[in-house]
């Protein structure tokens, strides 16, 4: 850990809210990604089956 | 060969789909290894001390936050233009992320001016005109979510994004003349008399490859996914039409 | 096209047009404004140039959905979209008829409101002039986003969203010019970047706005 003086706060904080928001970026798009797939893949199927 | 090869969505899917791991660890090793260059390996500045290190994710989430807005603004052309589904749906999968960086870029700063300015906010040229970039990324989305047809919302919001793009650097302008700045000038640019020293630009560097490539990974997934949306919408419209 | 002027400018006027509503909310707003800042002369008189602006923006703003929704509920948008006349000049018109009903009473109105907040005698002229050169901008890019909007249930709140990005060069440059001539400075170059917003927007803006409405009436 460096010796971040008397900005540590300021410094953790900024990596801090930058790192969770680009954390939650990613886990939301790949949540959506995965349930717009699995929605598609279960059409496509009955689509199969019936037509 | 061509780059419009792309434009047929099975195309799209099926290349991004090889090239996806390889982005998203590209991205990930870019910013961990950038990041940890600059929060560990760097010295602190005889001026701001310790607080230099928010450079690391202040430039690139900045520059990807116009970059967004620009790419935006391509893709749109092209769906105009051409009139590509993906191209459209790529704009469309642009602009979360886009208003990620934004936020992210406000933030850092809000956090880095407060000990250094001695305030979280001032109506400077460049904090404003993000502020207004800001706007201007609600509105195409809320624009998008508003309408249900799918070829009419790409229609309209990529007119609005021509016309934003135009008002976004007219405001840019107009705030320049507005206030006169606190916010210092390029931290990068071929006038080597404003660059921050090269101990900090090499991670700065490595930093910003790496957000970009995790933009472009983030943009194809989202479109990806977007394609899969629009292809649902379609198959349950003919179940409906059939049954 | 003077019909479709004298149409809408009927149609404005008569009960139920929604004429005068927005000169009432722009009095009501600066009114309002020394309750919520208080009373003190100076005060106000440094703040006024911008608050009438703004007031004068907002009160444009609320006036915009009415301009084509009206149209669009009754079909007679697509009446006029088949018509002969170009769709461009139809936005033109519906612009102009909405500057003359909503825009001219708020130049109108401005320097009597600006009595109201003690606005500095220096400033009621570039007050004026700096509404009469902007109020027109604001009408064309107002007919840009309630084209965008018009097909929609309730867009009202979403137009207002995505018109006051827009707005905000015109803002910067009128309240400037107002402000600068309340204060007794030169105003020339806010006022010829302004002259310059309203002139672009006005000859470009109309081919956007008809685009947007081709595509709503698709």
């Amino acid at each position: 850990m460096p010796d971040l003086g008397k900005y540590a706060d300021t410094v953790l904080s900024a990596y801090a809210a930058s790192l969770l928001l680009l954390v939650a970026l990613v886990v939301l798009t790949i949540w959506r990604g995965r349930k717009v797939r699995r929605e598609m893949e279960t059409l496509e199927s009955r689509v199969k089956r019936n037509g | 060969m061509s780059i419009w090869e792309y434009a047929n969505p099975k195309k799209f899917l099926a290349t991004t789909e090889k090239v996806m791991p390889a982005l998203w660890a590209g991205s990930a090793v870019l910013i961990t290894v950038g990041l940890v260059w600059g929060f560990f390996f760097t010295p602190d500045d005889y001026r701001q001390g310790s607080t230099v290190k928010i450079i690391f994710l202040h430039v690139p989430s900045a520059l990807m936050a116009i970059n967004a807005w620009f790419m935006m603004l391509v893709t749109s052309l092209v769906w105009v233009i051409r009139r590509h589904h993906v191209s459209a749906l790529a704009a469309r999968a642009a602009a979360p992320v886009g208003v990620v960086m934004t936020v992210i870029a406000l933030i850092t700063g809000a956090i880095w001016g407060q000990p250094m300015w001695g305030t979280w906010w001032a109506w400077d040229p460049r904090l404003t005109s993000f502020l207004v970039l800001f706007l201007f990324y609600l509105g195409y989305i809320a624009l998008w979510e508003a309408i249900d047809n799918p070829d009419t919302a790409a229609d309209l919001t990529s007119i609005l994004c021509l016309v934003g793009s135009v008002f976004a650097v007219l405001s840019r302008y107009a705030v320049n003349f507005w206030n006169q700045g606190l916010h210092q000038g390029a931290s990068l640019s071929l006038d080597k008399k404003e660059n921050v020293a090269d101990a900090f630009s090499n991670p700065l560097y490595v930093c910003m490859a790496g957000f970009v490539l995790l933009f472009i990974a983030l943009v194809f997934y989202r479109t990806g996914t977007e394609i899969r949306a629009r292809r649902i919408k379609a198959l349950m419209a003919r179940e409906r039409l059939e049954a | 096209m003077i019909a479709l002027l004298l149409r809408d400018l009927k149609l404005a006027l008569r009960a139920g047009g929604g004429f005068g509503l927005g000169l009432a909310f722009f009095l009501i707003v600066t009114v309002m404004v020394p309750f919520s800042v208080g009373p003190q002369s100076e005060l106000l008189a440094r703040i006024a140039p911008g608050v009438l602006w703004l007031g004068a923006l907002l009160a444009c703003l609320l006036s915009l959905d009415r301009l084509l929704a009206l149209d669009w509920e009754d079909g007679s948008l697509d009446l006029l979209a088949t018509a002969p006349l170009p769709l461009e000049s139809t936005v033109t018109i519906k612009a102009l008829a909405h500057w003359i009903t909503t825009g001219l009473p708020l130049v109108m109105a401005a320097p009597v409101l600006g009595v109201l907040l003690n606005l500095p005698a220096a400033g009621f002229q570039w007050l004026v002039i700096s509404l009469l050169l902007g109020t027109p901008a604001l009408s064309v890019i107002g007919t840009f986003g309630a084209a965008l909007t018009v097909g929609l249930k309730r867009g009202g709140l979403l137009m207002s969203l995505l018109v006051m990005p827009l707005y905000v060069p015109t803002l910067i440059f009128g309240s400037e010019v107002a402000r600068r001539g309340a204060e007794g400075m030169a105003v020339q170059t806010p006022l010829l970047l302004l002259a310059g917003i309203s002139a672009a927007s006005i000859a470009l803006l109309p081919f956007a706005s008809a685009a947007v409405l081709r595509v709503n009436l698709r």
